[in-house]
């Protein structure tokens, strides 16, 4: 619609006035298209990274098994349906009697689950290894060509359109075959992680920033803490990498390898924990929630706190009763902003150590740990091709429960407001 | 706590103050360096309304948070001068502030009902000061002397929030009346309100003087003049912008018959 289409005038008396509003209106539709196209270029650059991540997780893969499944069933009856008594008597058949005496020794049979014991079938008798993989573009775009590289070049695989993202994947350990290489580990480790982290950073945060709101006096001291804090919130995270690993990991070993605690195997104890990684992540969020506990508190309006006061309520009630159900709302998000940085950072963990290679769920606070990026960070360095379609599928993984995290927290959040009104 | 508030209904008759609420004595309120109000005594009849009047910025708001110590809660504001409420300097250190306030209430200019139910905004204040009783009781009588309970007997679930201007300022009402306090402080109570709402309020204000001591602010000539039986006229000192008290006596007299040439002036509208 054009405000101008068809003129009529006003004549009205402009004396002392330039006629300048056509000009005003101009400029008013530059900047409008300048901020048309900063927010299209944010979408673009958006779109770019779900595709990419998309285009490994997801296409075709030639999958060349040393054994035929196939030629495993039983009267008819698929692998993957056998029962458990069948299973074994195929393992037994088909690998050797040494191998099958160790898998014996790690974990009686007769203990085993059958879903166990399916799996061991999988890596050990049929043993499908990805021999190529295309990405989803091609797969989608170039679907005959796949079909018929793969007939002339591998003749003996099978080619199937994968899912890199899949339950198996989701609850697999992680592995030096990428085949069966999962993130559970991975998975597990960033919720301890996390949940540590906020579990130290949140009470403390928010303490303080109740004390330096409603309580500290507005002095010298004061304004210097208040703008070394929002300095914090800017450090590079590595360097609270580097203060964690002298803290937790050096200087309070003892207490985070479980030694003291009489928690940790005294052979491989050290500080490379769970724990010193959570407070580690704490460290580094804590800053975030303290910034916008504050902000969030200040937002209360000062006619709640009168009211509060002006019945003969105390300073602590007024805080408890009235400042912070309403600067929860605002709390809470300053705190889903810190879990989703938490759930992200890599750099400090590999300062801090976490394994590379773990295949053990973490059990405690003081088990040795490895988190989702670090996984990715680690996947994607490898040589071998299949590690980045796996990479690809543990950001989607990544990424999930990122969002699955924040919306239980913003959940919480509306709950929190609509008590309110 | 070496000195505790005496509740006026349980020791009548102190000889000196028998007939005043609360006298102040030389008062002066500084912000930082600046003097808000200079030399201010006043003494406020018992279970009587009176009223503050004055231009803007005359100091007559900081003279009434100075009777519950609200002006604490600014930072940098510091009190001089006494004000005796049942013989008992309340600026005494002594004495504690919350105990101060749960004796004299205050109502604002603008209603601030907690974002709670309507319930829990009258039943909040006696509870953390450790009432006893029976907690419906009190929270029904409270909205029934605020003049609230038959519009919000039904919905007392329901959010502060959602009741109009009007409802909400006499909810404020209730909710300083249910920790029985023997004086309630209103500042401006309805200037935010349409002429009706204002004109419930001033109705209850009268009311209510049958059983407390009511010190309104007021910007309203008309209103002060309707409602109140003691006027205080407060204005500012030529020489050093502070405020200070310029006459003071029964309405009547003072609406009718100003001793001072500069209250003449501002009752009828010649500044102001």
């Amino acid at each position: 619609m054009k405000p101008h289409a068809h003129k009529t005038t006003m004549h009205l008396d402009t004396t002392g006035f330039t006629p300048n509003l056509p000009r005003r209106h101009r400029v008013g539709r530059v900047w409008l298209w300048i901020f048309q196209a900063s927010t299209i270029v944010g979408i673009v650059v958006l779109t770019t990274l779900l595709l990419n991540i998309i285009d490994g997780a997801f296409g075709y893969a030639a999958v060349e098994s040393k054994v035929d499944p196939d030629t495993l069933a039983v009267d008819g009856v698929p692998l993957e349906d056998l029962p458990k008594e069948e299973l074994l008597r195929i393992l037994k058949e088909h690998v050797s009697a040494g191998l099958y005496r160790r898998l014996e020794n790690d974990m009686p049979f007769e203990e085993r689950t059958r879903q166990d014991v399916y799996t061991l079938v999988l890596e050990r008798v049929v043993e499908p290894r990805v021999v190529k993989q295309w990405s989803l573009q091609d797969s989608v775009f170039r679907s005959a060509q796949i079909k018929a590289e793969a007939a002339s070049t591998y003749p003996k695989a099978e080619l199937q359109f994968r899912s890199w993202v899949n339950t198996q994947f989701i609850r697999s350990p992680q592995s030096a075959r990428a085949e069966s290489a999962g993130v559970r580990t991975a998975i597990l480790g960033s919720l301890w992680t996390v949940g540590i982290a906020i579990l130290f950073a949140f009470p403390i945060g928010v303490g303080g920033a109740i004390y330096l709101e409603e309580y500290a006096a507005d002095n010298a001291i004061n304004r210097i803490i208040h703008t070394n804090i929002n300095n914090l919130a800017g450090v590079p995270s590595i360097i609270y990498g580097i203060l964690g690993l002298a803290i937790f990991v050096r200087a309070l070993e003892p207490l985070t390898s479980g030694t003291l605690l009489g928690y940790a195997d005294p052979t491989t104890a050290n500080g490379r924990t769970i724990i010193s990684a959570g407070l580690t992540l704490g460290l580094l969020i804590l800053p975030m929630i303290i910034i916008n506990a504050r902000e969030a508190i200040r937002a209360v309006p000062s006619s709640l706190r009168q009211a509060s006061y002006g019945i003969g309520a105390t300073r602590w009630q007024t805080v408890w009763h009235h400042v912070l159900p309403n600067a929860m709302p605002g709390i809470l998000t300053g705190t889903i902003l810190a879990i989703s940085r938490a759930m992200g950072e890599t750099a400090p963990l590999v300062v801090i150590g976490a394994s590379t290679f773990i295949n053990q769920d973490p059990n405690g606070p003081f088990a040795k740990f490895t988190t989702l990026p670090i996984q990715i960070y680690q996947w994607t360095s490898r040589p071998q091709d299949v590690f980045r379609n796996i990479a690809a599928a543990a950001i989607i993984v990544l990424v999930l429960l990122l969002l699955s995290l924040n919306a239980s927290a913003i959940v919480l959040r509306n709950r929190f407001s609509r008590r309110l009104d | 706590m070496a000195m505790r508030i005496q509740s006026p209904n349980t020791e009548h008759s102190l000889s000196s103050n028998g007939t005043h609420a609360i006298e102040a004595h030389n008062l002066r309120v500084y912000y930082g360096n600046f003097l808000a109000v200079k030399d201010v005594s006043l003494d406020v009849p018992r279970q009587k309304i009176t009223a503050l009047i004055g231009p803007s910025g005359c100091g007559k708001s900081t003279m009434l948070r100075a009777f519950n110590r609200m002006n604490e809660l600014v930072p940098t504001a510091r009190t001089e001068g006494e004000i005796l409420y049942n013989a008992v300097n309340i600026y005494d250190p002594d004495i504690d502030a919350v105990e101060v306030r749960r004796h004299i209430g205050m109502v604002f200019q603008k209603p601030n009902p907690f974002p709670k139910s309507i319930y829990e905004n009258v039943a909040w204040g006696a509870r953390i000061n450790g009432y006893k009783g029976n907690m419906d009781e009190l929270v029904f009588e409270a909205l029934r002397q605020a003049a609230l309970w038959d519009e919000v007997k039904d919905k007392l679930t329901q959010s502060g929030l959602s009741l109009s201007g009007g409802q909400q300022q006499r909810l404020c009402i209730a909710r300083a009346i249910a920790v029985k306090p023997d004086i309630i402080l209103m500042d401006e109570p309805a200037s935010a309100l349409d002429p009706i709402a204002t004109l419930r309020i001033e109705e209850l204000m009268q009311e209510l003087a049958k059983q407390y001591t009511i010190i309104v602010v007021t910007h309203n000539m008309q209103q002060a003049a309707r409602v109140s039986d003691y006027t205080a006229f407060f204005s500012l000192d030529e020489r050093d912008r502070a405020g200070i008290l310029i006459e003071y006596g029964p309405t009547k007299k003072l609406f009718t018959n100003p001793e001072k040439k500069i209250t003449e002036d501002y009752i009828t509208g010649r500044f102001g």
